[in-house]
């Protein structure tokens, strides 16, 4: 086990690398002065001098790199030019924000989504199934946007139960921390629910054609028994391990959703950074994002490991 | 992003095409969701004749009007015809869908086939740049490119087609390797055949199947990043009509014109379904060992 994990390890890191690699490249690609932003409007020539070469910009780009990376690896991502503030400091901040709604939404889509795919697959083949797949099929293609901008229509405006957007952190009142990320996990969930569903649905379908199944039905088990005892333990391993992957896709999910209600999280700095010009946080996101969906699919992969007796032995 | 699991189909150029074909067009995904997707290219086509008023002039004296018989989707904020705009709104989501779907199939299908033939140092190279861009989720990706590039409806087109290039790397190397040491490939390759010709004659006929899974189920995701772009500001510039701002605009007017909202985000899930039910069904029909699942 130890040498699978530094196997993969041996791999994630080179992954990493080469996309600060791509990361770095494209601010270097960019049009304009990133010293000249910096120095703010109608700067003298000798200060956006003085920045470029407190910044070190005008070294050679690949000491520009190795500087960047080695002040990432030490934690420092630099400073935001509209906020003046460190950007690691702010990571810090909101990202437990966005990991508090990827969690509440990852729930809601396993207690939808598990169900709803264990009935499809039991059911394969019949209008329940494709009725069941279908639904799965619509809550992939609703713009996550749209749904939040219905659900305030509904929750907020039409039936005041719910507040539009804004944000309460949970030490500083659980019960509204909840009211205020309710709407965007329900948002996040559904297409998270649909995935697992049909994850759920395509791997109890080969788990209920294997022969240790059959031989449990020809005990005479009862068919709920068969399926919740033995084909469901079986059934859920992919399931585990692609949910772990699909909580960093609902990072990039809540990047709209935290735009909608207004939620000052991870996802909404890229925005943020883009409005502003402030290519020092869209790099930093980019880079923890990737950073992130790396260490998950690790965590996935051991997981697996784990939980799959055959690949465990 | 999910990737297509079809399998290329099972014997060499023109074996069972025609039976695949209408095999596909027998499943009742393939036939809704090409229904819709025919019907949405009509509705785009047609628009200048099929929209009752021009999408883009302003009626100040019918603001935020309700739907009614004059407007049927009602009215927006500048007083311009939302049945118009959502008509007319067909086109960004198409061409955006299209043209990046074509920008990552013509950069990721050569990269997967020089990975996946040739092998060694370049499968390497190929391989590794694939995983870094994976790694990063795909819309983020998308903002960070879209952003880069400034805002208008083309970079966001090259935003989501760069963003979606790796999967039809990944894809067509995975492909290329299950394929490239079958009899009849190496039996050419023993005649002396030029590697250019074995894989544009022999290679690429029959990966093709998968391909085109993925360009229908990536046709869904270009067409919500595209909507998703444009609701960030990214995308299509106002005033010409994109469902994405249409819906943005809309925002600020929940509570005084709710069905500014309604009409543009129901066409992005009606087309979205289309493309998911038209790649669902022709995954279940070219992928036997999946069938279904």
């Amino acid at each position: 086990m130890l040498s699978f994990i530094l196997r993969r390890l041996l791999v994630a890191v080179p992954t990493l690398f080469l996309v600060s690699i791509l990361v770095f490249g494209l601010l270097k690609l960019l049009p304009g002065d990133p010293a000249l932003a910096l120095a703010g409007q109608e700067p003298s020539p000798e200060i956006v001098e003085a920045i470029r070469v407190k910044y070190g910009l005008d070294q050679p780009v690949p000491v520009q790199y190795v500087r960047w990376l080695g002040g990432i690896v030490q934690g420092d991502f630099g400073t935001s030019i509209r906020t003046r503030l460190p950007i690691g400091e702010t990571i810090l901040q909101r990202l437990p924000v966005t990991m508090q709604l990827a969690f509440q939404a990852m729930l809601i889509a396993l207690l939808i989504g598990i169900p709803a795919g264990v009935f499809a697959a039991i059911k394969r083949g019949t209008p329940v199934d494709w009725m069941v797949s279908t639904i799965g099929l619509g809550g992939l293609s609703i713009p996550s946007f749209w749904l939040g901008i219905m659900l305030i229509l509904l929750f907020a405006v039409s039936l005041g139960w719910l507040p539009s957007g804004g944000y309460v952190g949970f030490f500083q009142s659980p019960i509204d921390n909840l009211r205020y990320t309710l709407m965007p996990s329900l948002v996040l969930g559904t297409a998270a629910a649909a995935i697992v569903m049909r994850h759920t649905r395509s791997s109890m379908i080969a788990v209920l054609r294997q022969d240790y199944v059959r031989t449990a039905r020809a005990k005479g088990l009862k068919e709920r028994i068969v399926v919740t005892r033995h084909a469901l333990r079986n059934g859920l391993i992919p399931v585990v391990t692609t949910s772990t992957l699909h909580l960093g896709e609902l990072l990039s999910g809540a990047v709209l959703t935290e735009q909608v209600f207004g939620i000052p999280g991870f996802g909404k700095m890229i925005v943020d950074g883009v409005f502003s010009r402030d290519y020092a946080v869209v790099q930093a996101v980019v880079l923890v994002s990737a950073a992130i969906f790396i260490l998950l699919s690790l965590i996935a992969d051991i997981a697996y490991v784990i939980l799959s007796p055959r690949l465990r032995s | 992003m999910s990737d297509a699991t079809a399998t290329p189909l099972a014997a060499p150029r023109g074996g069972n095409r025609p039976s695949a074909l209408r095999r596909a067009l027998g499943h009742p995904s393939t036939m809704i969701g090409l229904c819709i997707v025919v019907f949405f290219s009509l509705v785009a086509i047609f628009a200048p004749w099929l929209a009752p008023y021009d999408p883009n002039v302003s009626d100040w004296l019918s603001i935020r009007q309700a739907p009614s018989a004059l407007h049927w989707f009602g009215t927006d904020d500048l007083g311009r015809d939302v049945l118009s705009r959502v008509i007319f709104g067909a086109r960004a989501s198409l061409a955006a869908g299209l043209i990046a779907v074509t920008i990552a199939i013509a950069l990721g299908l050569p990269l997967g086939l020089i990975a996946g033939y040739f092998g060694g140092v370049l499968d390497m190279v190929i391989s590794r740049f694939t995983d870094a861009l994976l790694a990063v989720p795909f819309l983020v990706l998308a903002i960070a490119l879209a952003a880069f590039l400034g805002p208008s409806l083309e970079n966001a087109m090259i935003a989501i087609g760069v963003s979606a290039m790796p999967i039809f790397i990944r894809l067509t190397r995975g492909q290329v390797l299950s394929i490239k040491n079958e009899d009849y490939v190496t039996a050419v390759r023993a005649l002396g055949v030029r590697d250019r010709s074995i894989i544009a004659s022999h290679i690429l006929p029959n990966i093709l199947a998968p391909v085109v899974v993925q360009a229908t189920i990536t046709m869904a995701v270009a067409v919500l990043a595209e909507a998703s772009l444009a609701f960030l500001g990214l995308g299509q510039r106002p005033p010409a009509p994109s469902w994405g701002s249409m819906l943005d605009i809309a925002r600020q007017f929940l509570t005084e014109a709710p069905w500014m909202a309604v009409w543009p985000g129901l066409a992005i899930i009606a087309i979205v379904l289309g493309f998911n039910l038209l790649g669902d069904g022709l995954n279940d029909t070219l992928n036997p060992h999946g069938e279904g699942d």
